[in-house]
């Protein structure tokens, strides 16, 4: 049977319909996935996306470009200290951070673990000791809350019994870092932000003709903190020097609530960058 | 048109053209002929099928094994940090295998034009996994390893149940789309030096959710399996992701391939129903098939539901010398 011209036409035309439905269906589908996607720039131009990045990440900027968010930082640090970014960090989503207060980089690993398992070099390859990172600016935010300001000291666990975060005590366990809860502390003054120091434990154990591993290169050129009469009354405070890496451990050790240290955002200078 | 031609410009989106007379083999034409002669044997064929279908589903062995692969792959990496036994470290769009460097191809993608740099590492992963799926082939990564597969697969068996009972219709896309998305966020990694579209991979988003821990990302994945429910069948896998075509190009040319051969085939359509990416199977088609035996083209996920489906056994996934080994 032959159709007729007029039938023809008309299927012509509900295809052609057909085929815009489904152009313009495409179209709204693409806009919307494409759309998702590039909303991701908006917490980064807020701001939400700067974090205190692990030891070796290159400029911001060069470091999301570089992060194929695999996770194997998270993965091979001794401490647990790397989480990765959720979604509200847009274009940083699976970029690796750390929150210094809940658990900082004690760099118990001493190699830099996360710097070699990261298959990219957004964490640089040309950086080997834990001195060489640049990973915030600690700053001493309430001095008027800290112990030795007032001349006193500290007893027990210095985050209380609850807390989770972990360092290494080498007098302890030379490779197992432990529960900051397992190690109760008794001190005449309270000098928990220098005592734990990673930058000032490397420092003492060089100056005791001990480096870390035998490796003099392990030995950083410059102190990161100190305590520093304020008043003749016996008070100390803290005092961040140039040495200081950003670590965290002295925000996460501070047994007062809030602590006294808290880390500034550093663009990580990277030394590729 | 040679057949890799025709595999390409399906992959990309275009629709399966009916082939020109002149593209038909003497042997392919023959059989054609004696199958449209031959009522007798259409006769038997269908009395054979009749009680074959008799209240029964076709085989899932081809899915079962596929499910158990995809889980254990899945499984491998979560218990290589949850229980830290270091065999396969990291999440799916880069890792070490025993310590051996592995990329995803449109993550490393993403990173190398992002970034501009390439280092060493990135290249022996992305080089690796490049071999690998090489020799599986097709879009082989997509049904046997991402975890939104099978999470779509789910979707798509609630999509096909509510379409039967007439509740809901599936709205098809045009699939040339999937590479206008592919083009845009390579252009986008490239120009704004991010990674872009990793902020909505839901295969990163779930590998990293199953080792990492569930965070708000999950909200967009069940978005996107609530589209392929109730709106438009295997949304995302079809028409979207551009993982899959990475990995369609990357296999278009592998030795594994499914195989149709014409001679035993009914038309019966049974395969095209299960297959996620129909147009592939454009040669089932009666009067389509150009040659007796065909290759099926680079679009396909070496899934097998065809190959279980098919009544009469006319598919097969065949590795190139070896024949069908996995029967």
């Amino acid at each position: 049977m032959v159709k007729s011209d007029q039938s023809v036409i008309k299927g012509k035309e509900t295809r052609n319909r057909r085929k815009r439905r489904d152009f313009l269906r495409t179209l709204v589908y693409g806009l919307g996935v494409v759309g998702a996607a590039v909303a991701g720039l908006i917490p980064v131009l807020k701001g939400k996306t700067r974090h205190v990045r692990p030891p070796g990440a290159l400029a911001e900027q060069q470091f999301m470009a570089a992060c194929i968010k695999c996770g194997q930082c998270v993965q091979v640090c001794p401490v647990n200290a790397i989480k990765l970014a959720e979604l509200d960090d847009g274009f940083g989503i699976g970029t690796p951070y750390i929150e210094t207060r809940r658990q900082a980089c004690d760099f118990s690993c001493d190699g830099l673990q996360c710097v070699l398992a990261c298959p990219t070099g957004a964490l640089t390859h040309d950086i080997d000791y834990p001195h060489q990172s640049e990973m915030a600016y600690a700053r001493v935010e309430r001095p008027a809350s800290c112990l030795a300001a007032a001349g006193l000291g500290f007893k027990g666990q210095a985050r209380g019994p609850e807390f989770a975060g972990r360092l290494r005590y080498d007098e302890v366990d030379r490779w197992n870092p432990i529960a900051v809860r397992d190690h109760p502390y008794d001190l005449e003054l309270c000098d928990l932000c220098v005592r734990q120091c990673p930058i000032e434990i490397r420092i003492d154990q060089c100056s005791s003709g001990k480096p870390p591993s035998g490796d003099e290169n392990q030995c950083p050129p410059l102190s990161a903190i100190a305590l520093e009469p304020v008043d003749d009354q016996g008070g100390y405070l803290p005092v961040v020097r140039e040495g200081c890496v950003g670590c965290g451990v002295c925000e996460m050790i501070c047994p007062v609530e809030p602590g006294v240290i808290v880390m500034d955002y550093r663009e990580p200078a990277g030394v590729a960058a | 048109m040679s057949s890799l031609t025709k595999s390409f410009r399906e992959l990309f989106g275009a629709e399966p053209r009916k082939p020109a007379a002149g593209d038909f083999t003497d042997a392919a034409i023959e059989m054609h002929r004696q199958q449209r002669g031959d009522k007798s044997r259409i006769a038997a064929l269908k009395a054979e099928l009749a009680e074959k279908k008799l209240g029964k589903a076709p085989p899932e062995r081809w899915r079962r094994r596929r499910w158990a692969v995809l889980i254990a792959v899945n499984l491998l990496f979560v218990v290589s940090f949850q229980l830290d036994i270091q065999m396969l470290e990291g999440a799916l769009t880069a890792s070490r295998f025993v310590g051996f460097h592995m990329a995803d191809l449109n993550s490393a993608l993403q990173v190398m034009l992002a970034f501009k740099e390439v280092l060493v590492n990135l290249v022996i992963g992305t080089v690796t996994v490049l071999v690998f799926w090489w020799v599986l082939g097709g879009r082989t990564f997509c049904s046997w390893v991402c975890p939104y597969h099978l999470l779509a697969e789910w979707a798509e068996m609630l999509h096909v149940k509510l379409a039967e009972k007439k509740l809901i219709k599936d709205h098809p896309f045009d699939r040339r789309g999937r590479t206008v998305l592919w083009v845009i966020f390579a252009v986008l990694a490239l120009v704004t030096g991010y990674t872009v579209y990793e902020t909505i991979s839901p295969t990163g988003i779930l590998s990293r959710a199953l080792i990492y821990g569930p965070g708000v990302a999950l909200a967009w994945v069940g978005a996107l399996l609530l589209v392929e429910i109730f709106y438009s069948r295997r949304a995302w896998c079809r028409y979207a992701c551009p993982i899959g075509l990475t990995y369609g190009v990357v296999g278009a040319v592998s030795p594994l391939k499914v195989t149709y051969y014409l001679d035993s085939c009914f038309h019966e359509g049974e395969c095209r129903k299960v297959c996620e990416v129909p147009h592939v199977l454009d040669m089932v088609i009666k009067g389509r098939a150009t040659d007796v035996n065909m290759n099926v083209g680079a679009d396909c996920t070496h899934c097998g539901r065809c190959v279980d489906a098919c009544p009469t056994g006319s598919l097969n996934l065949k590795f190139k010398g070896l024949g069908d080994i996995f029967q």
